[in-house]
């Protein structure tokens, strides 16, 4: 009995979270003038894509789905080298002043974005980047938690194992990307899907630095969908249930993964 | 993310190499610190500086700079502006915290043992943790529309007249509480199931074989023992709710009548609405201060309530 009551709890819950989603599809399908009505006047005869082919011709949205795309890839990218190799310099090299300097990189991850929002913004604009791919990506070629997470995985490989390597006549390069990358893969996982899940769902920073449509991220294009049609609310629904087709495929693959990678640094 | 461990010691004797050798270590040494410590300079300290030098100065982002000292956290901290933009992040994290922690909890408690389908469950939970704050904002906007909107709709079935939501000063505020606790349920369900999974079955068990009832065992035994799992949610959810910038923006846009003008919104709003980039930045440097000094308190106040075993 107080089992099958948990059952019914957990059920309800899961709809509670499944049915936004749900909704979103539905509204998408709906024709223009039946969107506003109440009672919800839908029926599956009436539905249509006409809601997508709207969205297609009002703004380039493939183009913007790959500038999120590619900017998230790259992102991604960019910090899994930059912080793996500032990673094994902090866990591996001695050099003087390393503590310091360590020190500092972790007084960056304590500012927020918000506190360096305006300088950066006038940064972009002294040198004309504002409105570019590469202002955009710029702040996150670099990340000072990526640091700190993957040089604790680095110290956790056996010191036995790099002087092994030296043994064999392998310099810090080598060691760097033959035995301590493959041996650090489970942290380097783990931030990657953080670091693509940022960039991925970014809105501060590109609101503030991009103008132009095709320079655009999803989810700055959908907040101006939504500034510019207001009341054709099936339009809106199609871009939010578009942009996240992408990031869901990516979550059924790597489900577990994300969920076990929370659970154990408790990051989102 | 735990940034308790000091760092690193610099071993107190350097090995001695020959100078050939120190100069080809150093070059190692650049190459594989400057990709990071360059973007980090250029993007985050460069900007850290500027920021404080902003703060200091009058600015509409166009005319030349002109100096006046602390004037803009003098005027800051007097205003009445600041209060309110304080005060609305606060009834936000009033608001947000116990229904994400409460709910949360008892998602994590159902899940905790044994059933059929959990990984399902989990993972449907979670869904909305990887979904983007603007998306999030807009489904939930749709959902909460006061008159089409699906919700006062339900409500109007059971003869209730549902409220303005969004576009009511008084209902502005929950609605964006309520979306932004249906974002971060999994999120907090997670860390807490991580908390229970760790907690010793034997524990609960000598509790029941002394009696204990099922509210003695959760109260006594398991909700102290998830203390370091709480105390992360706390301590992470603050700091979020503090920074709280994105379902405000896509929302209410900081409105009706500046119902939801929240720190950060305030921020933008000065630097990009009104030209005031001195007093933003300023304004963004007293955000920061307010996080810092609550994140230590808890980290100080930890010991009073956070039991590690």
């Amino acid at each position: 009995m107080a089992k099958a009551g948990k059952y019914v709890v957990v059920v309800l819950g899961a709809l509670v979270m499944l049915f936004p989603f749900a909704w979103a599809v539905i509204t998408s399908l709906t024709p223009a003038g039946a969107v506003l009505q109440t009672p919800p006047d839908f029926t599956p005869d009436d539905a249509g894509f006409g809601a997508y082919e709207r969205l297609l011709e009002t703004m380039p949205f493939w183009r913007i789905m790959f500038n999120s795309l590619w900017i998230a890839v790259a992102s991604t990218v960019f910090q899994l080298v930059t912080s793996s190799m500032a990673a094994y310099a902090f866990a591996r090299l001695p050099f003087p002043g390393r503590g310091a300097l360590f020190a500092v990189y972790l007084a960056t991850l304590m500012v927020p974005l918000q506190v360096l929002v305006v300088p950066l913004f006038i940064e972009m604009r002294t040198f004309n980047l504002t409105d570019t791919y590469f202002a955009v990506l710029a702040p996150t070629i670099a990340s000072a938690f990526g640091v700190f997470l993957l040089r604790q995985a680095v110290q956790q490989v056996p010191k036995e194992f790099d002087e092994a390597a030296v043994l064999d006549g392998a310099g810090h390069f080598r060691i760097f990307a033959l035995v301590v990358l493959p041996l650090i893969r489970p942290a380097l996982a783990t931030f990657a899907i953080f670091g693509f899940m940022a960039s991925w769902n970014s809105y501060l920073w590109p609101l503030v630095i991009i103008r132009s449509p095709e320079f655009m991220t999803l989810p700055l294009g959908l907040a101006n969908l939504h500034g510019q049609f207001t009341t054709e609310w099936n339009v809106v629904m199609a871009g939010s249930v578009v942009s996240v087709v992408p990031i869901l495929v990516l979550y059924l693959f790597a489900q577990k993964h994300v969920i076990a990678s929370v659970a154990q640094s408790g990051l989102k | 993310m735990t940034l308790t461990e000091a760092p690193p010691k610099v071993p107190a004797r350097q090995p001695v190499r020959p100078p050939k050798k120190r100069l080809r270590h150093a070059l190692t040494v650049a190459v594989f610190l400057l990709p990071s410590a360059v973007p980090l300079l250029l993007f985050t300290l460069i900007p850290m500086a500027g920021s404080l030098w902003t703060s200091l100065h009058e600015w509409d982002l166009i005319t030349p700079m002109k100096w006046v000292g602390l004037d803009n956290y003098a005027g800051l901290l007097a205003g009445e502006e600041t209060r309110a933009a304080f005060g609305h992040t606060l009834y936000f994290i009033a608001g947000y915290l116990p229904l994400v922690y409460a709910g949360g909890l008892g998602l994590a408690m159902l899940l905790n043992r044994a059933m059929k389908g959990r990984d399902i469950f989990r993972a449907i939970y979670f869904l909305p943790v990887v979904t983007s704050w603007v998306v999030v904002a807009l489904l939930w906007k749709w959902l909460l529309n006061p008159a089409s909107g699906i919700v006062n709709w339900a409500i109007g079935l059971v003869g209730l007249e549902g409220p303005g939501w969004w576009t009511d000063p008084d209902w502005a505020m929950p609605s964006i509480i309520l979306a932004s606790a249906w974002k971060d349920l999994g999120f907090v369900m997670i860390i807490l199931l991580a908390g229970l999974q760790a907690i010793p079955k034997e524990y609960l068990e000598a509790a029941r074989v002394d009696g204990a009832n099922a509210w003695q065992r959760f109260r006594r035994v398991t909700l102290p023992l998830l203390s370091p799992s709480t105390f992360f949610v706390v301590v992470i959810s603050l700091i979020n709710g503090f920074q709280v910038f994105d379902q405000v923006h896509v929302m209410t846009g900081g409105g009706p009548a500046g119902a939801t003008q929240v720190v950060v919104e305030q921020v933008y709003n000065l630097t990009f609405k009104y030209g005031r980039a001195g007093e933003a930045s300023a304004l963004s440097w007293l955000l920061f201060a307010v996080v810092l000094v609550v994140t230590l308190i808890q980290v100080r106040g930890q010991r009073r309530w956070v039991n590690y075993g």
